[in-house]
């Protein structure tokens, strides 16, 4: 089984995002190990701050309760649920989810806010039957929203859909990529055989010349492999990282509709209740006083509403700063390791090749 | 066209062309290098390309030759108008002069040099790696190799064209309103034999007149890997365009001609030389007129089992028996042949044969996997539309950008989709010069049927051979009864004595079919030899000019895709990761 260990303390954070404390957690997600049987098969995973062992639906629970508790914020996305049975434990999908996983725990970890969360403390340190592991679903509300007026809102909330296609399209392309790789890798390994035997029967130095060929279309496909295999990781996982974030700012922008659609439900009771009110106290009715103190509940929850809706207004400008920054950073972390990666393999091409010619040209000689 | 799209990156339309886009990023300034040529239309005929098969050549050749007159010069042409996917960049340009970054003398890289083997003028010494031969009018495509016409005296050339396919009409008295149409084509020779008597002239054939001199010429020159033609292909005429059907035509003929005249015995011949010169009507025999010979067999087959003239005269043993013609001798051999069978004496040309089989196997697989490690066709194309996808993005952020960061993510995804554009071009061209690499292994698979041909060829004269000797012994037991039963007689047997007598002419006769077979079967083992040497020799030669040219294309594309990246990288080296 894998058993890479990344930690990520939360001081990783570029000197580009401000206003985050040193954080007092170091966590980290390793370890995956298969359990159980058939059906109720899953892969529990190390969380190391003290040890716990949390699996997968685990982590959507965290991810829910702070969904709930913290709206506004961009919750860190979580890896999807795969839905075929084969993939679920290949080994690649395995460590692409355990990073993921890493990733999430650590971005948590390291915000200002959720850091303080009593969830992330009961997910990081009870024992496993403590933690609830209810599989809920978030489910990412499509709609648009429609009430607010805000022009720049409007803006926003279309750069975000938008954003998510471009993103979405280019994801496609990086997964392609990494396929073409790993045929490429194939055929050259095909052609390196079918060269060899090739000089196998002809001899001399120009059989020679064969056999070294096939040798090193061999050598190359092993390279090909590998370059896959980093894109994979490096490339491609950051973008669908990027559109599973994208994903939760969408969810966040029907959370605050809901915020300002309740609100506005709430006035317009409110200003219904008032007019009954007065209406009251006008012809001295006994129901006055009744009909006062609902005016009173719901004039207080229309200030909660309001507050809430508020809040997430504000706290969603100050992570959508955040959120700009940390993907540039990500984005070129991820196209220098890709541009490194090629350069790398390319090069390795060139030098296989050119070690050829010498021996091409004794042939032509003798 | 290239000028014109050089405005700002960030003015053009949202949903241009994936050619303007691609146009779009090329034009930076500091990175403009001579083949930022348009991606014309071939970009979708190449991407047809599966690598898979020998059709997915075969159309990857078609495509090619599309673009290409063949009575223009060389592929490789400087025209803007030429297609970049043929043509290699101009490398003597390659190194950008504006480039503010090259202050340092790098040491001499493939990517600077033209390594393009199949070119005449361009081939130059890398690193002291010798160009292959060079023949100067050697144009178009890359049919026999240039060593081939090197190893012949280099200062004769033959040089064929086929073009200006048009439609006649068969002028017979049919029935028919319209009457028979069919194609004719011109053949334009330009040469400086002698034999010729001529040095630039032109005729017009069709595919019958192919037909015909290939069927002549196999009679002539047996044992001789004599190139084959190009097939009839009946259904394809029924199921093409008929217009793409006579191109693929005219493609294949020229490529057939070019073949012979390549052949340094038929290039000689005066088949060909008939062929190509004489006007009008084609003066040889056409096979129709020799299958009416099958009538004349027809005829003779019940004389022959009635035990009369049985003779084989010595002018036919010079050719195999032949269904129609030859019914008893046709008989008489695969009687013999099943005799050899049954005693197990194998000619020693099989062992040979199965060597040549077992060798075409390799190479079929070997182009097989050639044309699967040209995929890098489909990994050009599938990192085109990586880069596509990031320059929308780059607008996209561009056109919405609120914060800095979204501007600085979306120049360092310009650079990238630049970067990723480039190389994609770079695949692609790889990959053409690959597919004519591949044209080469084909060729040399089109020639294991010649010499398959002429091994038969042989096989068939010692049968020939084989069956008479045995007829001899057969006739001399005869004859030796007949006289010991004559002489027991006093006074002779007339009848008998006549017989005898008969059967001694027919003894001589066969007696000299004998000799003329053997002397026939000996012509065409030496030919055959002769022949597997000159195979050998040009076989090697090619194997290796083609290996050369393909390993010098990987690297220089290779390290022209690096420089690429290494770019890249540098940008966002700020990025980069401390844990790596």
């Amino acid at each position: 089984m894998i058993s890479t260990n990344r930690t990520l303390s939360g001081s990783s954070q570029s000197p580009r995002s401000p206003s985050s404390q040193p954080p007092y957690l170091s966590v980290s997600v390793s370890d995956p190990v298969k359990l159980g049987n058939g059906v109720q098969a899953y892969i529990s995973y190390r969380v190391i701050t003290k040890i716990v062992i949390r699996r997968y639906s685990d982590f959507i629970w965290l991810r829910d309760r702070l969904f709930e508790k913290y709206k506004g914020i961009f919750i860190p996305p979580l890896p999807e649920k795969s839905a075929v049975e084969k993939f679920r434990f290949s080994a690649e999908f395995i460590e692409m989810r355990r990073q993921a996983l890493d990733i999430f725990v650590n971005r948590i970890a390291s915000h200002h806010a959720l850091q303080q969360s009593e969830d992330l403390r009961t997910f990081l340190q009870a024992d496993e039957e403590d933690v609830q592991s209810k599989v809920s679903d978030v489910v990412l509300g499509k709609e648009k929203p429609v009430e607010e007026s805000d022009p720049e809102y409007e803006k926003l909330k279309h750069y975000i859909f938008e954003l998510e296609n471009h993103l979405a399209e280019a994801q496609k392309h990086a997964y392609r990529l990494v396929k073409r790789h790993r045929e490429l890798g194939q055929s050259l390994s095909d052609f390196g055989k079918a060269v060899k035997l090739l000089g196998a029967c002809e001899g001399n130095s120009l059989g020679k010349a064969f056999s070294e060929l096939g040798a090193k279309s061999e050598i190359l496909s092993i390279k090909l492999q590998k370059e896959a295999h980093q894109l994979l990781m490096n490339f491609e996982e950051p973008l669908k990282d990027y559109v599973r974030a994208v994903q939760s700012i969408k969810a966040t922008i029907t959370e605050r509709a809901n915020a300002f659609r309740r609100q506005c439900e709430l006035a317009e009771t409110i200003k219904l209740k008032e007019i009954n009110l007065n209406k009251l106290s006008l012809i001295r009715s006994d129901k006055v006083g009744e009909a006062e103190m609902e005016y009173n509940e719901l004039k207080a929850e229309s200030e909660e509403a309001t507050r809430l809706f508020e809040s997430i207004v504000r706290l969603m400008n100050e992570e959508l700063v955040h959120f700009q920054e940390r993907k540039t950073l990500d984005m070129g972390i991820a196209f220098n390791e890709f541009a490194r990666g090629q350069a790398r393999l390319a090069n390795g091409i060139a030098d296989a090749w050119r070690s050829l010619l010498p021996k091409l040209e004794a042939c032509s000689s003798s | 066209m290239m000028g014109s799209e050089n405005e700002g990156f960030e003015e053009a339309h949202l949903y241009a062309s994936r050619e303007e886009m691609e146009n779009l990023v090329l034009d930076d300034p500091l990175n403009n290098n001579g083949n930022d040529n348009n991606n014309n239309s071939n970009n979708n005929s190449n991407s047809s390309i599966n690598g898979k098969s020998y059709s997915a050549y075969r159309s990857a050749m078609s495509s090619l030759s599309d673009t290409h007159h063949p009575l223009s010069s060389p592929i490789l042409v400087t025209s803007a108008e030429s297609d970049p996917l043929l043509s290699p960049p101009r490398f003597r340009d390659l190194r950008n002069p504006n480039a503010p970054e090259s202050s340092y003398i790098e040491p001499p890289a493939y990517s600077d040099v033209i390594f393009c083997p199949f070119e005449g003028d361009n081939v130059s010494d890398v690193n002291g790696v010798e160009s292959p031969s060079r023949n100067s009018d050697f144009s178009g495509r890359y049919s026999r190799s240039p060593s081939s016409s090197s190893s012949s005296s280099s200062s004769e050339y033959l040089k064929i064209t086929v073009s200006n396919p048009q439609k006649e009409q068969e002028n017979s008295n049919s029935i028919v309103p319209g009457g028979n149409t069919y194609v004719t084509y011109l053949i334009s020779t330009r040469t400086n034999i002698p034999d010729f008597g001529g040095s630039e002239f032109g005729v017009r054939r069709r595919f019958r007149d192919v037909v015909t001199l290939s069927d002549r010429l196999s009679e002539s020159y047996r044992g001789l890997f004599i190139p084959p033609r190009p097939d009839k292909s009946v259904v394809e005429s029924q199921v093409m365009q008929k217009q793409e059907f006579v191109e693929q035509r005219r493609v294949a003929l020229e490529k057939y001609l070019r073949r012979l005249a390549a052949h340094p015995v038929i290039r000689r011949s005066d088949e060909l030389k008939v062929f190509l010169q004489v006007q009008g009507k084609l003066p040889l025999p056409t096979t129709t007129d020799v299958a009416s010979r099958m009538l004349d067999g027809a005829v003779k087959l019940p004389k022959q089992l009635m035990g009369e003239s049985t003779v084989l005269a010595p002018h036919e043993v010079v050719q195999p028996a032949k269904g129609g013609r030859d019914l008893l001798r046709l008989f008489k051999e695969l009687k013999q042949s099943m005799a050899n069978d049954w005693i197990g004496s194998k000619p020693a040309v099989v062992e040979e044969d199965k060597e040549f089989l077992e060798k075409k196997e390799r190479v079929n697989d070997l182009e097989l996997q050639l044309s699967n490690a040209s995929q890098q066709q489909d990994m050009g194309e599938t990192l085109g539309e990586l880069g596509l996808a990031f320059i929308k993005l780059t607008k996209f952020e561009n056109e919405e950008a609120v914060f800095n960061s979204q501007r600085v993510r979306a120049a360092d995804m310009k650079g990238f989709a630049t970067a990723a554009v480039k190389a994609s071009r770079f695949y692609r061209e790889l990959n053409a010069q690959t597919v004519k690499h591949l044209d080469m292994l084909h060729e040399y698979l089109g020639l294991m049927l010649a010499v398959h041909n002429a091994f038969t060829d042989r096989s068939s004269a010692l049968l020939t051979v084989q069956t008479l000797l045995s007829d001899l012994s057969s006739l001399e037991s005869k004859a030796e009864k007949l006289e010991a039963a004559s002489s027991k007689i006093f006074g002779g047997d007339k009848s008998r004595v006549r017989k005898i007598d008969e059967l001694k002419d027919t003894i001589r006769v066969t007696e000299d079919a004998k000799n003329v077979a053997i002397r026939e079967y000996e012509r065409i083992k030496e030919n055959n030899r002769t022949e597997l040497e000159r195979l050998d020799r040009e076989r090697k030669a090619d194997f290796l000019t083609m290996l050369k040219g393909f390993v010098l294309n990987q690297v220089g594309y290779a390290e022209k895709i690096s420089n690429v990246w290494a770019k890249v990288a540098e940008e966002t080296s700020g990025y980069e990761k401390e844990s790596s």
